[in-house]
């Protein structure tokens, strides 16, 4: 049997190094998430109360159910808050690395710009500049390589969506001036 | 048998050329889903749906659950070949898979990991056959009071039995169930959370928001970690699949035990994850030679995938009967239910027939189809993981935002995923249950309605959630539950009180 086993083995030449110094601790994250938390469950707090969080004859008010869940979400990041104030655990934890933030970045820098490009040259000119982009830049792909896969797919994708599904998808110019 | 002979018009129904191919298309994108590195279940589930939107329901589920099979034979794949758990509830299965492998046994392992996904997936749809009918007829009596019992006491088990720190999954609880209640109050009518958004109007839809957070974060976490890979290649002959098979009989304990484990820990929220563990540990605790596990034993095999797969099956019970989904890709489902009109729980199997029946109907032909597929192109799917993650991963972000914008036709909700993938991302590092949030998020609104309307007709009085047996005892249960780990310490402290006092 083992005489059909083929190794298959893939490289990684861009992988973070292991000992590449931290970016933040996980402490460090967790108060900060806190706080947001915190913050978000005093505004709909507030805005829930305007709208009313009392109790009328007919049962509760529109705000009455988020106004309370408000407060228990406040109160459970006040708790978090504290908790990762005290914990020693996770202040000696590392959240990021600066070499795997800067692979993370690598992925959601050009997925904005990705987004905003949608809305100018609509999705699937968009999608090929991601992709034949991502894959030159980030995977370091012969460029031939990357101009063909991204065509192929997004070709696929518009035959897919636009022509057998009729799925509507933003568009822009190139669209436009081939007439769909 | 009622459900029998419903059963055989399910098959009746799916038995065109038309489905057969859409479930052996799903499946396909199932197993390469569950190959892919930063893609599971849920976010296959989640980003292949805008794909169903155009077809007629019965097609778009059958569809969609092939989708979640295929992934969860395709977690299987990467753990043996490779050691790299697809899914969560795969981990169990590196164990001994992943030494049999090296040992040159991977066609075995493999061999053995579908047929028991297969089996255990059997088991539960089995239950589901003939227990989903019965639920939902007995569930046809709740009044609203009954309704907000049952989600109350889904929130509460997951607070009180999840393993996560106590307040995170309230954290994710109370938002997902905030985020549910932004827009038009169904009610009253009246805007709320929306700050004079035009946008916030429709609300946070429910799947916008799961694409955001399982399928970009994914990618962000996956490219944290280095991608080399090394492993085995492995061709499944027929002849060591009959060899495995025939040797099956000699595990039916095992087999049974992990189903049993599966079903149950499918049907209360403890997930997958906690079966293959559970199933995994058990079987070795009963061994006669627990030594030999972890070094490439079949049955470290066996037990871990047949109880993840009866779990991952029995989850679809609940949503089904009462419209509570027992995990985060059930929940997705059923958001996909939703967007075509049908309101799963109760009503669904007396107004649905055709499509409930043609669902279960495709459990059990997906489960077999998928078992045959799996068996005959497991190379190719090896082989999958030879391109290069810098190829899937802008593809995958082109896939989850066409997903995103195709569910409502909007902008907005591209950038609301975007919004999310990062806080899914800071949620899955810092220890913040995403599970519970997408429970929450789906089941918000109506849970909300069901305390609302039971409050109208009781003329707000809460004593209606104790108004008779059948509601008093859920709400009692979940409340226990909320407190459990209270409870248990509680106890645990007074049987040690008591012990010393006896001796």
């Amino acid at each position: 049997m083992s005489n059909t086993d083929i190794e298959i083995v893939v490289e990684d030449p861009s992988a973070p190094e292991a000992d590449s110094p931290q970016v933040a601790s996980v402490r460090a994250v967790d108060v900060v998430v806190c706080l947001l938390l915190l913050a978000l469950a005093l505004t709909l707090g507030y805005d829930n109360w305007r709208t009313g969080a009392g109790w009328e004859t007919t049962g509760p008010q529109s705000g009455y159910f988020p106004f309370y869940l408000s407060i228990i979400l406040g109160g459970a990041s006040l708790y978090g808050l504290v908790a990762a104030f005290l914990s020693r655990k996770e202040a000696s934890e590392v959240f990021v690395t600066r070499a795997q933030l800067r692979r993370v970045m690598a992925v959601l820098v050009p997925t904005v710009l990705f987004c905003l490009a949608m809305q100018f040259l609509g999705l699937y000119v968009a999608s090929f500049l991601l992709i034949a982009g991502f894959m030159r830049m980030v995977g370091k792909i012969a460029l031939w390589k990357s101009l063909l896969t991204a065509f192929v797919f997004t070709a696929v994708m518009f035959v897919t969506f636009d022509i057998a599904f009729d799925v509507i998808m933003p568009k822009g110019p190139l669209e436009a001036a081939l007439g769909r | 048998m009622e459900a029998l002979g419903l059963l055989m018009h399910g098959f009746a129904v799916l038995l065109t050329w038309k489905t057969l191919l859409l479930m052996m298309l799903g499946l396909v994108l199932g197993i390469f889903v569950g190959v892919l590195p930063g893609l599971g279940g849920p976010n296959g589930v989640a980003i292949l749906l805008p794909l169903t939107f155009t077809m007629d329901p019965t097609s778009a589920i059958v569809m969609l659950s092939c989708i979640y099979w295929g992934a969860l034979f395709g977690g299987a794949i990467t753990s043996i070949l490779f050691n790299i758990p697809g899914e969560a509830w795969s981990v169990a299965t590196t164990f001994d898979g992943y030494p049999m492998a090296q040992q040159g046994r991977a066609a075995e392992a493999l061999t053995a990991a579908f047929t028991s996904s297969f089996i255990g997936s059997l088991v539960a749809v089995m239950l589901i056959t003939f227990l989903a009918p019965m639920i939902s007829s007995f569930a046809l009596k709740f009044g609203p009071p009954e309704f907000f019992a049952v989600y109350l006491l889904t929130f509460c088990s997951f607070v009180g039995l999840g393993r996560e720190a106590k307040h995170k999954t309230v954290i994710s609880m109370s938002l997902g169930l905030l985020l549910a209640g932004i827009g038009m109050d169904t009610v009253s009518g009246q805007l709320r959370m929306t700050f004079g958004s035009a946008e916030l109007l429709r609300g946070v839809n429910f799947l916008v928001a799961v694409i955001g957070l399982f399928g970009i974060s994914e990618i962000l976490l996956t490219m944290e970690e280095r991608l080399a890979l090394r492993g085995h290649a492995a061709g499944i002959s027929l002849r060591v699949v009959l060899s495995v098979w025939k040797d099956l009989p000699k595990y039916w304990v095992t087999l049974f035990r992990s189903s049993f484990i599966g079903c149950w820990l499918g049907i209360t929220p403890g997930g997958a994850i906690a079966a293959s563990f559970m199933g995994y540990n058990l079987a070795k605790r009963f061994s006669k030679d627990q030594d030999s596990f972890g070094k490439g034993r079949i049955e470290g095999v066996f037990a871990p995938e047949t109880a993840a797969h009866a779990s991952g099956t029995a989850a679809l019970l609940p949503m089904l009967a009462l419209g509570i989904p027992g995990s985060g890709t059930a929940a997705i489902l059923l958001g996909g239910l939703m967007v075509w009109g049908l309101n799963p729980g109760p009503l669904l199997f007396v107004e649905h027939k055709d499509f409930v029946w043609g669902l279960i109907a495709s459990m059990y032909l997906g489960n077999v189809v998928g078992l045959v597929l799996v068996l005959t192109t497991v190379p190719i799917f090896a082989s999958i993981l030879r391109v290069p993650f810098a190829a899937v991963a802008p593809m995958i972000v082109v896939s989850c935002a066409i997903g995103a914008y195709a569910i409502q036709n909007a902008m907005f909700d591209i950038w609301l995923m975007l919004g999310f993938g990062v806080v899914g991302y800071a949620f899955k590092k810092i220890g913040i249950p995403l599970a519970p949030f997408t429970l929450a998020l789906v089941l918000g609104n109506r849970a909300e309605d069901a305390f609302r309307l039971s409050m109208i007709g009781s003329g707000g009085d809460m004593k209606v959630f104790w108004s008779n047996g059948l509601v008093g005892s859920i709400t009692t249960l979940a409340i226990v539950l909320l407190f459990w780990p209270v409870i248990d310490k509680a106890f645990g402290s007074v049987t040690r009180m008591l012990r010393p006092a006896k001796a």
